[in-house]
């Protein structure tokens, strides 16, 4: 399912204008990463798209429903939000009955309840910890429970802001093979980060931003190249572009796998 | 200088250790990371340095901490907090939620030390400019982005320039350019004052870059401790959950298909791949 937002703004009522005039298509089943720093307005902008916010002025389109005219509630059904904060998110005293609590309220069939809650539990790899409280968990783990519930509801859109905060190596990689699951079954995914190295291996498409505006928005591999813009708005290239850039390797080298092909290029055209 | 011997430590109504003999000493003006996985017991070491183990969380604590030579269990709280700063994971935790400005926040700390008024606007105003947020000192902290709020949650603590700090991923939620400032901030606070650091983080890069040393934390118990580099690229690790840098990795591929000079570590910064990728060339090392 697609997304088009068009000349976006947004100002909070407490005077700060977050976003600015934004313009963007997304389309259906592609994985889209929103970087930028600080106070840029990645989460004000998300947030519009499943009605959270509502515009200042412009519109925001989710399939066909113009989200002015739709709730929060039943946009649910289409747009799946992970907040960045769990703990903004959980609320409930079992994991079982937080996983099960959106596809339930979605109407679904006790059946496909059960099963969607079984799958997401499945896929955060917390399917131990479904009678426990997700306050005794770790905020790493509070996360993937957070995930979890947003992943049950099987939206053909799914918002991930900052999937990778407190998460470990494993937590990491994990939400990559998430990410990877859902690219694969054609859903539209995106996600706000600031670990550029996690964006740069999972998401094919990548906009800038910076001050409630677009400052880039293209192919990952042209976007996270571009040194001097990324500056603006404190990023900086992944790891494995940075090096091959001082190296003076040719190419922009997104994976471990992508520097190493690079890396052999680079030692044949010295012989 | 932190000394932590033979801790072991289990949170109330538990059985199984969170921390387990854990035997350490951190001298002064050292600046420490700590990287484990989730569950790990990174917090709990965290909150046992600082004191919040056993005065806040009761359970049950064997061995010994100290601080300056004391037992941070026979020192009492409220003399602790001037000793030793502690940062949490969620800024959100941290901030009091009684001020209205950032400003005002950043003083509560103060004004609970009873310093002269001052000197409070003197090191608000100096802690503003360290971490960057001057532009937000009359801002609502409540209303920030959850970036802008983990700057003023370090800039509260700092404030109160603890001789100890600890620092609970003070860098999640931030600005890839704001999280090396996050580090490059610590590392001046050593340099000019003395203070010794104690940080969780995942972001290996600016361990390997500003760290003194990198302690891993496996199952609640020690699993490596020494210089950055050498804990970093232990491949040992990998296999216990501890990550590693993109340069250890493409090192790592490359040194396995015999691409990577002899002799030389594996790198966990950028300088030290470029060098090493230099040398695989036959260019001399930069």
């Amino acid at each position: 399912m697609h997304v088009r937002v068009a000349d976006l703004t947004y100002t909070y009522p407490f005077g700060v204008q977050a976003l600015k005039g934004v313009t963007l298509h997304i389309a259906s089943g592609e994985s889209v990463a929103i970087v930028g720093q600080n106070g840029a307005g990645k989460t004000t902008l998300v947030k519009h798209f499943n009605a959270l916010l509502r515009p200042g002025s412009g519109s925001v389109w989710v399939g066909d429903w113009d989200t002015r005219q739709h709730t929060t509630a039943r946009l649910a059904r289409r747009v799946g939000y992970v907040f960045q904060n769990p703990d903004d998110q959980l609320f409930q005293s079992k994991v079982l009955a937080e996983v099960t609590f959106g596809p339930r309220n979605l109407g679904f069939e006790t059946e496909r309840v059960e099963a969607l809650a079984d799958m997401a539990l499945n896929m955060v790899g917390l399917d131990h910890a479904a009678g426990q409280h997700p306050y005794d968990l770790s905020p790493g783990e509070r996360k993937r429970v957070a995930l979890a519930a947003v992943l049950a509801m099987d939206t053909p859109v799914i918002v991930l802001d900052e999937p990778t905060t407190g998460q470990d190596f494993i937590g990491v990689q994990r939400v990559g093979e998430i990410v990877e699951h859902l690219k694969a079954e054609g859903r539209t995914v995106l996600t706000i980060t600031h670990d550029i190295d996690f964006c740069a291996e999972h998401f094919q498409r990548v906009i800038v931003m910076a001050d409630g505006a677009i400052l880039l928005d293209g192919e990952s591999r042209q976007v996270l190249a571009q040194e001097e813009i990324l500056a603006k708005t404190y990023v900086e290239p992944p790891q494995l572009v940075r090096l091959a850039k001082q190296l003076g390797m040719a190419g922009v080298p997104l994976t471990v796998e992508e520097f190493t092909n690079a890396h052999q290029g680079w030692l044949e055209a010295s012989k | 200088m932190i000394q932590l011997m033979q801790v072991t430590y289990s949170y109330p109504v538990t059985s199984r250790p969170a921390l387990r003999e854990i035997t350490l000493e951190i001298p002064t003006g050292q600046f420490c990371a700590l990287v484990g996985a989730n569950g790990a017991g990174k917090s709990t070491l965290a909150y046992t340095i600082a004191g919040f183990i056993p005065h806040f969380y009761h359970g049950n604590l064997a061995g010994s901490v100290l601080i300056d030579g004391k037992e941070t269990s026979q020192v009492p709280l409220s003399q602790l907090v001037q000793q030793v700063g502690l940062i949490f994971q969620n800024p959100f935790n941290q901030i009091s939620g009684t001020k209205f400005t950032v400003r005002e926040e950043i003083a509560f700390g103060l004004e609970n030390l009873g310093l002269p008024r001052d000197e409070m606007e003197a090191r608000i105003q100096a802690t503003l400019s360290l971490v960057g947020i001057e532009d937000l000192a009359e801002r609502y902290p409540l209303a920030l982005s959850g970036g802008q709020m983990q700057r003023v949650a370090i800039a509260s603590v700092l404030a109160m320039r603890p001789q100890v700090l600890v620092l609970d991923e003070p860098t999640s939620q931030l600005d890839p350019v704001g999280s090396r400032e996050v580090f490059a901030a610590v590392r001046a606070l050593i340099v000019e004052g003395g203070i010794t650091v104690v940080m969780i983080e995942h972001k290996l890069e600016w361990v390997a870059v500003f760290a003194d040393r990198v302690i891993a934390l496996v199952d609640g118990a020690l699993a490596a401790d020494g210089d950055p580099q050498e804990v970093l690229t232990d491949e040992t690790l990998v296999g216990k959950t501890i990550g590693q840098t993109r340069y250890t990795r493409a090192a790592r591929q490359a040194q396995r298909s015999g691409y990577w000079p002899q002799d030389r570590q594996l790198p966990v910064t950028l300088e030290q791949a470029v060098d090493g990728f230099r040398e695989s060339r036959g260019t001399p090392a930069g």
